[in-house]
């Protein structure tokens, strides 16, 4: 998974507040948590920082087709086994008698639900990374065995 | 609602989506789940001699290639509805024939013994309510039985196991390599060596009689720690565990016998095959690979590859199964100098050889039935597709009638 430190290592490192942050790793937070778009680091387009920025560009570049909450789900590697669906929390309070017990999600209110073979997220402003009281959870990404989810 | 037949767990809780009276999505299916419902490419097309033909001709030839067979045999069915199995017994009742399947290589003895009541089972149901430690031995649920995890035995909530995995259950992993399975159950992949369970079992019965094995005593006895204080475990035997223990499997039932709290599930493959089983034992007292004769019944010794190999059989009804795909070159050119009758849905390798080929319909999709999920809970299959394909059973029916 991406991390600040990688990102805050590419950035040129002269904290001139231009990005309107106060130090690049602030921005490198930013940029992180997904508040802020490269491009507003204008050092950062100058020439001498191309390769930098391409790098950067990269790093950022999966997330572009993430959700608001940053979760990816890779349909490509997901084997529709439905651990995931069974295993979040938010899932499990939202539909006991159904997802929780694992049988099929019985509501829409449930995050993961897996259609054509494959999971898709939805609901993903209730997950438990995210919001006020946010907790670093796991419960999806630890049952997946091909890592078909990630959060950048 | 249907009722997935992509592997025994026989899911009920599929939704599907149709349109002009064909399956355009499903929900809830696994991927291995939404392809089979989703159908085969290619359909089976009626046949005499590998040149089309239609579906009565085709009958009328195979009834008349059956009426000229000594020693036929029926083989397959683990793909069929319970009512298709019991006409197929009825059938080599009729006609005289040995009637076997996948499980006379795969899991076949340890459905007997289960049959016989020799080993301790349960329902996957108790699992999911109970269970606090599973064992997968010898299996890659994970690829074989995808929603098996989710669905019953470590991630889903059940009456006493109401505070999720991480503190109510525990899951362990026993195979050659780490598998999606193994990745799942982390620190508690136990890794052997290719054929080394019979050493393995032998080490474990040692730990958990209190004696420090030889080999990797320390990971011995945490693991036969782990397994002695279970207070309602499930062992789930996988074909990697069958195929290495298949000389001598008292060995499995000694093991069991020291686990008290465990009960053990056979990791069935195809969707019935269970069915089968319990249909012949049912009828016959065995599981498989039975030949019925004026005598009556008696235990054929020759499954489908001996019986290849020695030239036994002189016709081959192959229902609902690829042997071709699976065989030994080495038994194949018996099989193509003998007439080889194909009934099923899809093609497949052995209708690509066949001399006849029957199409029928796609059982739990154009066909309704019912079906024995791994652990012995019979499940209703449902018809959705409105078609002209006749369903196995049928087939089966007709062609005893033309006989
Ligand atoms: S504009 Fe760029 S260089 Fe300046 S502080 Fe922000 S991140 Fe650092
Ligand atoms: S991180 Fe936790 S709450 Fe969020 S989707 Fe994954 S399992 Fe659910
Ligand atoms: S994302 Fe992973 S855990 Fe969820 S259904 Fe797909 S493969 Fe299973
Ligand atoms: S686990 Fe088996 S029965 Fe269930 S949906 Fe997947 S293939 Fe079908």
């Amino acid at each position: 998974m991406l991390t600040v430190i990688e990102i805050y290592q590419l950035l040129p490192k002269t904290n001139c507040k231009i990005c309107g942050d106060s130090t690049c790793m602030a921005f490198a937070v930013s940029l992180l948590g997904r508040r802020k778009k490269l491009v507003e680091c204008t050092p950062i387009l100058e020439e001498n920082f191309k390769k930098q920025k391409e790098k950067l560009d990269s790093l950022l570049l999966p997330s572009a087709g993430a959700s608001e909450t940053g979760m990816i789900v890779h349909p490509e590697l997901c084997t529709g086994c439905g651990n995931c669906v069974v295993a979040c929390p938010v899932d499990v309070a939202n539909d006991p008698h159904g997802a929780g017990m694992g049988c099929a999600p019985t509501n829409d209110r449930v995050i993961f639900k897996v259609v054509e073979g494959k999971v898709i997220a939805s609901n993903v402003q209730e997950c438990r990374r995210f919001g006020k009281n946010k907790v670093l959870c796991y419960a999806c990404i630890d049952p997946c065995p091909t890592g078909a989810i990630e959060f950048a | 609602m249907l009722t997935c037949t992509g592997c025994s767990l026989l899911c009920e809780d599929i939704e599907a989506i149709i349109e002009d009276n064909k399956i355009k999505g499903t929900k809830n299916a696994c991927r291995r789940g939404a392809a089979r419902i989703k159908g085969c490419a290619n359909r089976l097309v009626p046949s005499i001699d590998q040149k089309p033909s239609d579906v009565e001709s085709s009958i009328k030839k195979a009834a008349e290639l059956l009426r000229n067979a000594k020693s036929p045999m029926i083989f397959g069915f683990d793909n069929s509805s319970c009512e298709a199995q019991v006409q197929g017994i009825q059938f080599a009742q009729k006609i005289h024939a040995v009637i076997d399947d996948t499980s006379s290589f795969c899991q076949g003895l340890l459905m007997e013994i289960i049959l016989q009541k020799k080993l301790k089972t349960c329902s996957l149901d108790d699992i999911r309510n109970k269970a606090d430690v599973l064992v997968y031995w010898g299996s890659d649920a994970q690829d074989s039985h995808p929603r098996h995890l989710s669905r019953f035995s470590y991630f889903p909530r059940g009456e006493s196991r109401q505070r999720g995995y991480e503190e109510d259950r525990l899951a362990i992993a026993i195979d050659v390599r780490e598998s999606n399975t193994a990745k799942i159950c982390k620190k508690h992949f136990y890794r052997i060596n290719p054929k080394g369970d019979r050493e393995f079992i032998l080490a474990l019965m040692e730990a958990l009689s209190g004696k420090a094995p030889v080999n990797d005593a320390k990971n011995m006895l945490e693991l036969a720690g782990v397994l002695k204080k279970a207070q309602f475990g499930a062992i789930f035997v996988g074909i990697g565990l069958m195929y290495s223990i298949k000389n001598d499997f008292e060995i499995l039932t000694k093991l069991a016998n020291m686990l008290p709290k465990f009960s053990i599930m056979p990791m069935v493959g195809h969707y019935n095959m269970r069915g089968l089983n319990e249909a012949l034992f049912k009828e016959t007292g065995y599981v498989n690979r039975v030949k019925f004769d004026e005598k009556g019944v008696q235990d054929n010794k020759y499954a489908l590859i001996e019986a290849l190999k020695n030239k036994s059989i002189d016709a081959l009804v192959v229902v609902g199964s690829d042997p071709v795909l699976s065989l030994p070159r080495s038994v194949l050119s018996h099989l193509s100098s003998i007439p080889v009758i194909c009934i099923d849905p899809c093609q497949t390798f052995t209708s690509k050889i066949s001399s006849v080929n029957i199409p029928c319909a796609a059982t739990g999709v154009e066909s309704a039935g019912s079906a024995v999920r791994m652990d012995g809970k019979v499940i209703t299959l449902k018809k959705i597709i409105e078609n002209n394909y006749r369903s196995d059973e049928d087939v089966i029916k007709q062609l005893m009638g033309a006989i």
